[in-house]
This record gives C-alpha cells, sequence and structure tokens, in this order.
C-alpha cells in the first residue's frame, strides 16, 4: 500500500460489493451525488456564521453557511484564529526546545506530536533511537491515540444531542490520562518526548497499571458499541451521512481514520514503520463505506488495536537505555547531571548551545490520531533550524469541509465536523 | 349542601392554590433535572445552595431576576416582549382542567360540596390541545423577533414540529376519547374506574405510546429538541432571550412538563386513582402527584439518555409512522367498541 503516498492519483483499494458491505467507488460516488442533488433546487439563501463561538465547533473554526432552508449550499470556512506563529517561534529556539512547543498543535495526543518532531530530528542527525526508548515511545503513542479516540467519540455523540454518553466517554479517558500523567507527569502536554529517545522510563507500578487498563479498555468499547453502534438514532444520523470517498481525501489530502474508512488500508505504523511498530503485530482497521457511521466504527476498532499493541510492547520490553547516549546531540539524564561532571558539562553545552544537526533537510510522517502528521526540517547547520514547517491533518481536514458537507443539512454539518475530528491547536498553529 | 358563596370560595382557593403549588414543584422538578442529569452523567449536580442543593432554583431565579433586561436593537420589540407570555400562560391555563380527585355530588369538604377540579367542562381536552397548539406561537415568535437567523431556524423548526405532532396527538387522544365517550377529563378518569388493569393504557397501549413521543415533542426535549438544539442553533429560538424573559421560557417548559405528565397521567394511567381499589382511603391527589412524579422522571430518563433526530427524520416519523399508527390505532378502538359494548 506504501506506493499510494508517492502516487496520490492511484486507483484506491476499494473492494467490489460482491463482498458484502463494501460497496465499489462508483456506488459511493452514487451516494454521495444523492445529497448533493438538493442543490439542484435552491432558491434564495440565508447565511449564518458558525463559529467560532458556536457550541458545538470544536475549537475556534468559523464556517459561514449559506443555506436554502436547512439545506447547506455553500460553506465558507475561516481558519486562523488560533495562529500562534509556531513555525516561526519554533526558528528562535534550539532543537530541544522546540518539543514543547510540538506538544500544543494537537493538544489531545500531545506526545504523538513530540513524537513526529523528534523522528524528524533523528533523522535529519542520522541518530539511532535505543529499543526500550522505541518501545517506551510507542506505548506513549498509543495511549495517546485511545485518549484522543475516545474523546472524539464522547464530543462526535455529544454533536448529535445526548450529553450523558459524553459524560461516560469523559471517565473513561480519565484511565488513560491518569496513565499518561504517570509516565510523563503531565495530562495532556507532555513534552516527554526527547531527541534520542524519552524523557523518563517508565516508573515503578506503570506496567501493572497499563496493563489493568487496557484489559478494561477493550470492555468499555464494547459497551460504546453497545450503546451507540446499534443505536436507531445515531444509525439513522451517521449512515450515508457525509460520504467522502477515497478519490476525494487524496484529492483533499484527508487522512487518518477518513481514509481508512473510505477503504484504503493506509497506515503509516504499517506503511512506513517508525518506532517499534514494525516489531509489534496490528491490524489496520478499515472500513469501506466512506461515511460518518464507519469513521466511528473505524475509530472503535483502533482504540481496540491501540490496546493490543501497548500489551504486546509491555510484554515485550527489552531492557537498555531508554534514550540514546550521543554527548553532542541529546540531553543527559537530569539524576546524572547532579553527580558527573562529564554529564553537567554536556548538559550545560545542551542547553546553553543546543544540539549540532548537520546541513540539509528532512521531511518525516508519522501517524497522528487525527491522520498523518508530517515535519519538514530545514537546517543550515547550528542548534536551531532555518525553517520548520509541520504539515498537520487537521488543517487537511478543515479546508475539506465544503466538499463534505455542501448538500447536506446543518444537523449533518455538526455531526461531519466532528467525525473528521479537527483540532484548531493543530490546524492553526 | 351546594352552597354558592362555598362554591365561589373554593374556587378561588383552587385557581390561586393550584399555580402555586405548581410553580413551587417546577422549582423543585428543575433541581431534581439538575440532580438526575448529574447522577446519569457519573456527576453529582447542584451541591451548593441548600441541603443536597435543593434550593438551587431559587437561587438561579434570583440570577435572572437581577439580570439586565437585554433586548437586541434591531428587534421586533413589542413582539419579543409577547412572546414568552405566550409560552408561558397556556401552560397554565391547562390546570383548569386536570381533575385531582374525585368530582361528584357525594364528595364534601369541610361540609361543603366540592369538586377536585377547577373547571369541570365537556370539552377539557380539546382546551388542552389548544393551549399546545397557541404556545408554540411562542416559540415562533421568539424565534421571528429576535431577528437572528438560528432564532429564525429554532422558529421554523418548531412550527414545522408543531403540525406534525400535534396531529399524531390529536388522533392518538380520539382513541381514549372513543373509549370513555367523552372529552371531559372528569368523564375519562371515571372510565377507567377500578383497578389497574382496567386504566387505558392497556387497550390503548399504541395510541398511549404515540401519545408520550408526541408529547415529547411538543415539550422541545431530546429526541425532538430540534427548536433549541444546542449543537446546531446555539440556542435556537432562546439566543437572543436573556434574563427572567428566557427564565420564562425555561420555567414555561417546565411547567408545560408537569402539566403534560398530568395529562398523560389522567388518559392513560386513571389519573387520581389508586392502582388498587383497596387503596382508595389515600386521597386522590396524592395518587396524581405520584404519577406526574414518575412520568416526570420518565422524561427526564429518556432526555438524558437517546440522541437527537435530524429535521427531515423528524418530519418523517410525525407524518409517516405516528400519524398513520394513529388513525390505525383509532379505527381499531371504534370497531372493538361498536361490536364488544
Amino acid at each position: 500500500m506504501s506506493d499510494q503516498h508517492d502516487n496520490a492519483t492511484a486507483a484506491p483499494e476499494v473492494q467490489g460489493s460482491a463482498v458484502s458491505g463494501r460497496p465499489t467507488l462508483e456506488e459511493l460516488k452514487e451516494r454521495k451525488a444523492r445529497s448533493r442533488r438538493r442543490l439542484e433546487h435552491t432558491g434564495e439563501v440565508m447565511t449564518i456564521s458558525m463559529g467560532p463561538q458556536h457550541p458545538s465547533m470544536h475549537g475556534v473554526y468559523r464556517a459561514e453557511l449559506d443555506l436554502d432552508g436547512e439545506v447547506i449550499v455553500a460553506v465558507r470556512p475561516e481558519i486562523g484564529n488560533l495562529h500562534r506563529g509556531v513555525e516561526k517561534l519554533c526558528e528562535q529556539r534550539t532543537y530541544h526546545q522546540i518539543i514543547p512547543i510540538t506538544d500544543r498543535l494537537d493538544y489531545l495526543a500531545g506526545f504523538v506530536m513530540n513524537h513526529g518532531y523528534c523522528e524528524a530530528v533523528e533523522k535529519l542527525m542520522g541518530l539511532e533511537v535505543p529499543v526500550r526508548g522505541r518501545y517506551i515511545r510507542t506505548i506513549a503513542g498509543e495511549l495517546c491515540r485511545i485518549a484522543n479516540h475516545i474523546l472524539w467519540l464522547g464530543v462526535h455523540i455529544m454533536d448529535l444531542g445526548t450529553q450523558t454518553f459524553f459524560c461516560i466517554c469523559f471517565r473513561d479517558r480519565e484511565y488513560v490520562l491518569d496513565l499518561l500523567e504517570m509516565l510523563t507527569g503531565a495530562r495532556l502536554t507532555h513534552s516527554f518526548g526527547r531527541i534520542g529517545g524519552v524523557a523518563k522510563d517508565l516508573p515503578d507500578g506503570f506496567d501493572h497499571r497499563c496493563r489493568k487498563a487496557i484489559d478494561f479498555l477493550p470492555q468499555r468499547v464494547a459497551e460504546y458499541e453497545r450503546i451507540v453502534k446499534h443505536n436507531r438514532i445515531y444509525y439513522k444520523r451517521a449512515k450515508g451521512v457525509g460520504i467522502f470517498t477515497s478519490e476525494d481525501c487524496y484529492a483533499w489530502r484527508v487522512t487518518g481514520p477518513t481514509l481508512r474508512s473510505a477503504g484504503v488500508a493506509r497506515d503509516l505504523r504499517k506503511d512506513e514503520p517508525y518506532a517499534a511498530y514494525d516489531e509489534v503485530d496490528f491490524e489496520v482497521a478499515v472500513e469501506y463505506n466512506a461515511d460518518v457511521y464507519d469513521r466511528f466504527l473505524v475509530r472503535m476498532k483502533e482504540i481496540r488495536e491501540s490496546c493490543k499493541i501497548v500489551r504486546r510492547c509491555l510484554d515485550s520490553l527489552p531492557d537498555g537505555p531508554f534514550v540514546a547516549r550521543d554527548a553532542g546531540r541529546t540531553l543527559p539524564l537530569k539524576k546524572n547531571v547532579l553527580r558527573d561532571p562529564a554529564a553537567m558539562i554536556q548538559d550545560f553545552y545542551q542547553v546553553f548551545e543546543g544540539p549540532q544537526v548537520p546541513k540539509g533537510e528532512v521531511y518525516r510522517a508519522i501517524e497522528a490520531p487525527k491522520g498523518e502528521m508530517g515535519v519538514y526540517i530545514r537546517s543550515e547547520g547550528g542548534a536551531k533550524p532555518a525553517r520548520i514547517r509541520f504539515t498537520t491533518p487537521s488543517f487537511y481536514h478543515g479546508q475539506a469541509v465544503p466538499p463534505l458537507v455542501e448538500g447536506e443539512m446543518v444537523s449533518d454539518m455538526v455531526a461531519i465536523f466532528a467525525s473528521i475530528d479537527v483540532v484548531l491547536g493543530d490546524c492553526d498553529r | 349542601m351546594s352552597d354558592p358563596v362555598a362554591q365561589f370560595v373554593f374556587l378561588l382557593i383552587k385557581a390561586i392554590l393550584m399555580p402555586v403549588l405548581i410553580i413551587m414543584m417546577v422549582a423543585f422538578i428543575i433541581y431534581f433535572e439538575r440532580k438526575f442529569a448529574g447522577f446519569f452523567q457519573g456527576r453529582v449536580g447542584p451541591t451548593y445552595l441548600g441541603p443536597w442543593g435543593s434550593l438551587q432554583s431559587f437561587g438561579d431565579i434570583f440570577k435572572l431576576l437581577s439580570k439586565e433586561d437585554l433586548i437586541p436593537t434591531r428587534a421586533d420589540k413589542p413582539v419579543f416582549r409577547l412572546a414568552p407570555y405566550i409560552a408561558f400562560i397556556p401552560a397554565f391555563l391547562v390546570m383548569a382542567v386536570l381533575p385531582f380527585g374525585p368530582v361528584s355530588e357525594e364528595t364534601y369538604l369541610f361540609g361543603y360540596q366540592f369538586d377536585y377540579v377547577i373547571a369541570n367542562f365537556d370539552t377539557g381536552l380539546v382546551l388542552f390541545l389548544a393551549m399546545g397548539a397557541i404556545a408554540v406561537y411562542g416559540v415562533v415568535l421568539a424565534g421571528w423577533s429576535s431577528n437572528n437567523n438560528y432564532s429564525l431556524l429554532g422558529g421554523l423548526r418548531a412550527g414545522a414540529q408543531m403540525i406534525s405532532y400535534e396531529l399524531a396527538m390529536g388522533f392518538s387522544v380520539v382513541g381514549v376519547m372513543v373509549m370513555a365517550g367523552s372529552l371531559n377529563l372528569v368523564a375519562i378518569v371515571d372510565g377507567q374506574a377500578g383497578n389497574f388493569w382496567d386504566w387505558y393504557f392497556i387497550p390503548q397501549v399504541v395510541g398511549g405510546l404515540i401519545f408520550f413521543i408526541a408529547t415529547i415533542a411538543e415539550l422541545n426535549r431530546t429526541p425532538f429538541d430540534l427548536p433549541e438544539a444546542e449543537q446546531e442553533l446555539v440556542a435556537g429560538h432562546l439566543t437572543e432571550y436573556s434574563g427572567m424573559r428566557w427564565g420564562m421560557f425555561y420555567f414555561a417548559e417546565y411547567v408545560n412538563l408537569v402539566v403534560i405528565s398530568g395529562i398523560v397521567a389522567t388518559l392513560y394511567f386513571g389519573g387520581w386513582r389508586a392502582p388498587f381499589e383497596v387503596l382508595d382511603f389515600i386521597p386522590g391527589p396524592i395518587w396524581l402527584l405520584v404519577k406526574i412524579c414518575l412520568l416526570v422522571f420518565l422524561y427526564m430518563w429518556v432526555r438524558w439518555t437517546i440522541f437527537r433526530y435530524r429535521y427531515n427524520q423528524l418530519m418523517s416519523i410525525g407524518w409517516k409512522v405516528l400519524l398513520p399508527l394513529a388513525i390505525l390505532n383509532l379505527v381499531v378502538t371504534a370497531i372493538v367498541v361498536n361490536v364488544v359494548g
């Protein structure tokens, strides 16, 4: 599947409808056209401004909707309300100091953002991460993915009108956040990644608590499915709504669960493995109907797979260092800094001068919970990047809103917008 | 003794006491709604004001009363001011026909003949339907006069929803009317005399369910809370309202909840009658109160459990499912009543 990334126009892998429940691309297009047919007889339009203070807009996204009755005729999205100049800020900082900034991109999966950035820097430096470090990264990343998907589910369902389920999801997310807090010391902005590894080793008792949580979470997922998947109203609200075929996904660079719900088994964890993903066995969640309902199914499957990945990582967690020992490019362990003169010098050098990075440019993408998160770094030598660019999934998902919702109804707008999972910190940067 | 002076005094007392009692009750029902919502969601709900937060509603009322009275500059001001009253008053008028105890020549209170109903007249059920229809004008006018697109959408949705659900509601009620042979709520309760298996919810199970669903739509509660769908229309028709004007809509919603629960209890669950004849020594008002509370809880349960329908789905349920079923129910009831009775 990895060649699809290079060739965006390649025919996507969509199974024929001979296999039950797997519609062909033509059938999906036909279904999509059905909702767009509502646009043919539009009369006078009324413009409403949805967001940034709208209760269901995720973050500060604003959309101007042209409505004909309840049908959305046109959408003009507006982003940038949360722009913080992250990329410019990064140019002023050493490679170590950039890590906390990356947390603030997709703050719902902070560690994954650290991870993507660190992977890129390591690729630029040619630095090898120790095996234990890679395993811990995998564990933390998958926990972030679980937390992100559970939060997504709660918010998505709340947009469809039930607040109770939102609270259930938040309760379960707490278990994951507690684990992350234990591991990294923070609930949202972890800043746990380090160039060459991670900040800390697994704490005592983490293994036991983590196993308890990941044994328990699939049961919760089963309960979500019992509540939501077979709910008649949810089925009616989500099935066949917001269809975005694999072709559309390629055209708008939509990745992640939205792409996988369109029948494309594209997952960077599998296609371009990083961290420990090539050493653990897991399945890529794929669904075929490309609608809101299948995006829900994909995410539920992914939570299960993430639990599996975490369990396997814990099972086969190797011993050894969790961060590369490279005096010129990585930070030393804090406990050594206070005892060992060499480590102190290294710490001093890294903090004041920064790591020395060779000239060159690099692009590295990883699979964030929301889609593919890429980092481009251009270095002209020295401790600070000359240019850094984050290609975050939410930006591309946010721009795909008009083709997604035009022809649908106002009520679907909130459901579809939630289903593609946009976080504005990630989008505006 | 049927003393006209005593009758007039009783009427005054009933007409004043009943709204006051229901307003007090509503204050606590709002508290319980929030408390139950908290329990359903794994939270604790209000806790600060009074024991277990039970005085929360009174705090809210004082807060709303002390707020600035805002009217948007471009709103249609007279209509904007009028709309809360249109929503508020009809809810109370329905109370007049709600029997809360026996109505006959033989019931006495303090030695005088006493009717446990404010107005005993033959078209009580029609009054209920009419008031429900008028209350919707409050929502529609609020949405229209606010000069806000979200409000307008909310008002339009309310209007469309009302038309589709009042019909199903009306037809489902006719089933009860056929069985009781009267539109008078007093006569309908008398028709359900006996134990709980004599109540109309057993023969009228289809009609009762349709009526219950239609009343949810009438009350604008999930899954039919489209006019004020928070996630879609901000607050729908209430978007521009604040302070006590908003409070009146909110209050009217809960008064409606109590009154409609009372109507459901009266039509299908024997009104003030005890579930077993042996329990008749407990007075009728208490039974009615118990039934109202249980039904209110049911409404809350539904509200905090399920999803919201989409606008066109709501329409298709109203027109394609509920209305035909209600008519079928009416036809079957009419045939059975004619053949058997």
